[in-house]
């Protein structure tokens, strides 16, 4: 799908509020074209002392465009920015359901730090694309043709050359400003990367070189930096005013031939004398319409980059596919299999290969193994957030790509290892793994991964706010609510990645231990990279670089 | 907001040496604007009613040339000295703000800063291309154009004398009103926009439990209540530039009807009428630029407050004492975060030279902090810390950390090379430089490195593993061979195996220095003469 038609489609609920924005923005620029064209005809013809009454009509129409000016532009603004948050919240529903489809093993193809933040934003940058670009185009076009067809009516060179000269401020312009831009950037960017790195070095590693008494040293490599970068920035400002200059220039051309052409036909009996202010002031006020254009250029190319960003989100090919014709949901009692199988995340990296597993109903199976081995890819696979690219999940003999993934993982559970807390109260945090709860039923949660005691002592209760993250609690707070969370869920399926990471040993232990106890009679699918504190297991299984399965330890 | 800000001009000093060049660019344009006027009224007339041809307009159309390469000239030379003076100021700001940052010290969480300084600062060219000329061009042009409306119709020039005030006038009139209306406005945008972000980075977490179709639902309506509320207070805010609009267009109108009556009755020649017309509008363009260009001023008018938020911070009360050695002394130290309940670290121990002392304890109990307060990175809220007797915080702390080493959990690598990131800017022979990586146990690893100690690391992505990271860290303070050594849970992100190598390095490296090692892994502990249990923190939020 292409940036264009995504505008296109997203934009579609709105249209009929965009195009009244169009018209009233046309209205408005019109008016003021109108105005002047009106007035300098109006003036003229008052030079040859006609009775009052033959200017009654130019009166009343300067008049009326005066008014209308302020008020067409405050509808146009008015209209133009609720039909431009319309399509936003259409867009920002239709990212979030292609996100829904892909999220999060369909993202890793284009996964960077800040991906949802950028989405986030891009998102927002349609609002910029309706209100700064679609319109102030639209609008100077069409007010543009009229002007032009004004002109051109009356001395048809003068015509022609208010359209080259429009062309040139809104077409060739921002094509020059570009180029200039693209050129600065190519100069200033890797000196600009330099002046970020180093300030992100600084600022970040002041403790480490405050400690070792090397700021001085480090700050001064950075002064230089920012001297090499301000110089270059210095130098390429000869090339930013280009646009402005030909701007300029294009603007006095116009009027500048439209008085001699004007002349010319006034002399040769082409046109009446009282026209000539019209011909000479029209492209005048009209190049004031016009100015805003380069501007709306420049956002342009922005929008565009975050849209076709936005673009490439729905192009995306889905992970696990829903199935044309489900199958039936197995009742259970669960076996979950992994058959031969082989699956990757990324084109250039297979995670898994030609693994086999069997997960039967209500056991207690440890998955170890180093970091990078593959474990979360176990659990990304029995949730069907990933198909695999050979061999096959299986569900009590089912494949799994015949059922729907909601189907799933309303058996199959899984508590990854950076289990997100949502910015809002403990209570609204647990209630995600079920939203009818009663208030025993989220105690009684609580207290199994024990909880209960440090969340009667927060200052509000459940109604504490968690913070961006969870910030506000511990890393084993975090764990646990979200365990807790879980549990509210019900599974009869559990899978629980690397729960007592970045725990100390002894809260790792006691946590392990909370764990199985709280998930007591589920299966549960541990994986972890500790070797220590597996007692409570029946089974432990080790995964080698994505090969090889070993069972450590056979059932007692 | 102040459209200036003064501070600007005090701590940017190249903002005052752009603002004469614009003032005098502004002053040239107007004049050109005016001169173009009178050249094209007088052209219109003297073919419409004097009947004149090409060749006796050609004066004009030379003098019209020249007046429209002159406005081109203006605008190439203000767009010009615009991305200079940006140029300028942003660089002057960044220097500034980077050597204050780094004289607050540590504590103040800098990291925050780093997009200010690399991007939020860009907003300033916006400000310096846009805003300030307009504001400038805003308080020449009218009182140029209206000088030269002045003796050709007095009419026309008082009315619009009399408008333009109007125009600021009602525009802070409306502004007052709708500035609280926008914040709350903002305010609830961000709350907004964070819900969304929320919801997204949430999404796998959502998925697992069904929730993920019922959000699409919540989105929408939220959304669709974000648009009600955001028109609530856009039917006012867009109230400031109906004002405008209808105040500037409904002038010109009125000035062109008025003075075509004049016309009609013989009390104005066409020449000054065309001049009024021509030259109306361009008494109120600036004005209504520099509203449009509002939000350029905004958004890089607020990257230089946070800038000048900064710069007003004093910087703390520095010792002179010269820095002493020997028994290093906590008497009840304590020390608390704003964000956190409680006391973060409670501490009253001693240690002699050549002590090796653990600091044990569960997480969050204060070990890092009491590190920080050895290192004077953080100062004790109550208590005191003395060496050898001699209070720490009247001590020249740039002389008492020359006496430390201090090997963090995740030490900062350097964009520059394996060598600079062991000297760290001080003069070491590589013979030097060499010796420390063999001690610090990374001598094998950089010797296998493509460019060996040229090569370059960066924070990230630089290929060094965790422990081979804490080596070149340790390597840092095998160079500085200081008699103090501070050790904050050097292995705490390494694997059994990697650990095993640091520790080697750790040992050797404790010999003979007085060590305060931060630890709660058995071996480390091992390592100590003597151990110090800090408390755990009581109970709070966290």
């Amino acid at each position: 799908m292409s940036w264009l038609t995504l505008l296109r489609t997203a934009s579609r609920p709105a249209v009929g509020g965009l195009l009244v924005a169009v018209l009233a923005g046309i209205g408005a620029a019109g008016a003021g074209v109108g105005l002047m064209a009106t007035a300098a005809w109006l003036i003229s013809r008052a030079a040859l002392h006609p009775p009052v009454l033959h200017l009654m009509v130019a009166i009343v129409a300067v008049r009326a465009f005066g008014i209308g000016r302020g008020v067409l532009r405050y509808l146009e603004r008015l209209v133009g920015h609720d039909a431009a948050l319309r399509v936003l919240g259409e867009l920002r529903v239709r990212l979030f359901t292609e996100l829904d489809r892909l999220a999060p093993a369909g993202l890793t193809a284009f996964r960077r730090a800040d991906l949802v933040q950028r989405l986030v934003s891009d998102v927002e940058a349609v609002l910029d694309m309706c209100t700064r670009v679609v319109l102030p185009y639209a609008v100077t076009v069409v007010v543009g043709a009229g002007s032009v067809a004004l002109v051109g009516a009356l001395v048809p060179i003068a015509g022609l050359t208010l359209a080259v000269g429009l062309l040139v401020v809104g077409a060739a312009v921002p094509l020059l400003q570009r180029a200039a831009t693209g050129r600065a950037d190519a100069r200033l960017a890797p000196l600009r990367g330099e002046l970020a790195t180093g300030t992100v070095d600084l600022l970040h590693g002041l403790p480490d070189l405050v400690a070792n008494g090397a700021t001085r040293h480090y700050l001064d490599r950075l002064t230089e930096a920012d001297r090499r970068l301000r110089r270059a920035e210095q130098r390429s400002a000869a090339a930013a005013g280009t646009a402005a200059a030909v701007t300029a220039l294009a603007t006095g051309l116009c009027v500048g031939i439209g008085l001699v052409a004007g002349a010319v036909a006034v002399r040769n009996g082409d046109l009446s004398g009282e026209l000539l202010a019209v011909v000479v002031l029209t492209p005048l006020a009209m190049f004031e319409a016009a100015a805003g254009l380069p501007a709306a250029a420049q956002r342009f190319a922005g929008a565009r980059t975050s849209l076709r960003r936005l673009a490439e989100v729905f192009t995306a090919p889905s992970p696990a596919p829903a199935p044309e014709q489900p199958a039936q949901v197995p009742d259970g009692p669960h076996t979950l299999r992994l058959e031969a199988l082989t699956a990757r995340w990324t084109a250039d990296r297979t995670a898994l290969r030609d693994v086999s597993l069997t997960l039967e109903p209500g056991r207690r199976m440890a998955l170890v193994g180093p970091s990078g081995s593959g474990k979360s890819t176990v659990a990304a696979l029995l949730v069907r957030w990933l198909d695999p690219v050979a061999g096959r999940v299986t569900l009590d003999g089912v494949d799994l790509r015949r059922l729907p993934g909601e189907e799933v993982r309303r058996i199959v559970g899984y508590l990854p290892e950076d289990a997100y807390l949502f910015d809002t109260t403990v209570e609204e945090n647990l209630r995600i793994g079920r939203r009818d709860a009663t208030l025993a039923e989220l105690r009684d949660a609580l207290a199994k991964v024990r909880l209960l005691d440090w969340a009667d002592a927060l200052p509000h209760g459940l109604a504490t706010l968690v913070g961006e993250h969870g910030v506000r609690l511990s890393g084993g707070q975090r764990r646990r609510l979200a365990l807790a969370r879980a549990l509210l869920a019900d599974f009869r399926v559990l899978i629980l990645d690397e729960p007592t990471e970045h725990l100390d040993d002894a809260t790792a232990v006691a946590l392990t231990r909370d764990l199985l106890a709280a998930a007591a009679g589920r299966t549960v699918l541990l994986i972890t990279h500790r070797t220590d504190g597996l007692d409570d297991v029946d089974q432990v299984v080790a995964l080698d670089a994505g090969r090889h399965v070993d069972v450590l330890t056979a059932v007692a | 907001m102040k459209p200036l800000d003064p501070r600007l001009l005090r701590y940017a000093r190249t903002t005052r040496a752009y603002l004469a060049v614009t003032v005098a660019l502004g002053t040239l344009l107007a004049a050109l604007v005016v001169a173009q006027a009178t050249l094209l009224a007088h052209g219109i007339t003297v073919v419409f009613l004097d009947g004149a041809g090409v060749t006796e307009l050609t004066p004009t159309l030379l003098w019209l040339a020249a007046v429209v390469a002159g406005r081109a000239a203006v605008a190439w030379a203000q767009e010009v000295a615009s991305a200079r003076a940006a140029a300028g100021v942003k660089s002057e700001l960044r220097r500034r703000l980077l050597a204050h940052l780094a004289a607050l010290g540590p504590s103040t969480g800098t990291g925050a800063y780093a997009t200010l300084v690399t991007r939020g600062l860009d907003a300033l060219d916006a400000y310096f291309a846009r805003y300030l000329p307009q504001l400038v061009l805003a308080a020449l042009v009218p009182a140029v154009v209206l000088t030269r409306l002045l003796p050709a119709d007095l009419v026309a020039t008082a009315t619009i004398a009399l408008t333009l005030p109007l125009i600021p006038v009602f525009m802070a009139l409306v502004g007052l009103h709708t500035e609280a209306a926008n914040r709350r406005q903002f305010r609830l945008l961000s709350r907004l926009s964070h819900h969304f972000l929320d919801v997204v980075a949430g999404l796998p977490t959502l998925k697992v439990f069904g929730r993920a179709r019922a959000q699409a639902g919540t989105i929408r309506r939220i959304s669709g209540e974000q648009r009600r509320l955001t028109m609530r207070t856009l039917r006012t805010a867009f109230l400031s530039s109906l004002v405008l609009e209808l105040l500037a267009t409904l002038s010109v109108a009125l000035v062109a009807v008025g003075i075509g009556l004049r016309l009609v009755s013989g009390n104005l020649d066409l020449a000054t009428a065309l001049l009024v017309l021509i030259l109306a509008p361009e008494a109120y363009l600036p004005l209504r630029q520099v509203g449009a260009n509002y939000h350029a001023s905004a958004e890089g008018l607020a990257a230089a407050e946070q800038v000048f938020a900064v710069l007003d911070t004093p910087l703390p009360a520095r010792g002179d004492q010269p820095a002493e050695t020997g028994t290093i002394a906590c008497h009840d130290v304590v020390v608390t975060y704003p964000d956190r309940a409680g006391p973060a670290l409670h501490l009253s121990a001693t240690i002699a030279p050549g002590e090796v002392v653990a600091l044990t304890g569960p997480s969050g109990c204060g070990k890092s902090t009491a590190l920080a307060v050895l290192l004077g990175f953080v100062t004790p809220d109550s208590g005191s810390v003395t060496v050898a007797g001699w209070t720490l915080s009247t001590m020249d702390l740039n002389a008492w950390r020359r006496q430390i080493a201090w090997v963090p959990q995740r030490p900062q690598l350097f964009a520059d090379t394996v060598r600079g990131n062991v000297t760290l800017g001080t003069d070491a022979t590589d013979e030097a430089v060499h010796r420390a990586l063999t001690e610090a146990g990374a001598a094998s690893f950089v010797a296998a490195l493509p460019q060996g100690l040229d090569t370059p690391l960066s924070d990230d992505g630089s290929g060094l593993s965790a422990g081979q990271r804490q080596q070149v860290a340790l390597a840092r303070a095998f160079l500085r061979d200081t008699p103090i050594v501070l050790l904050d849970e050097p292995t705490a992100n390494l694997d059994a195996g990697t650990a095993a190598g640091v520790m080697i390095a750790i040992r050797r490296l404790a010999r003979g220095r007085t060590v305060v090692i931060a630890a709660h892994r058995p071996e480390l502990i091992a390592l100590a003469d003597r151990v110090i249990a800090l408390d755990a923190v009581p109970a709070g939020v966290r």
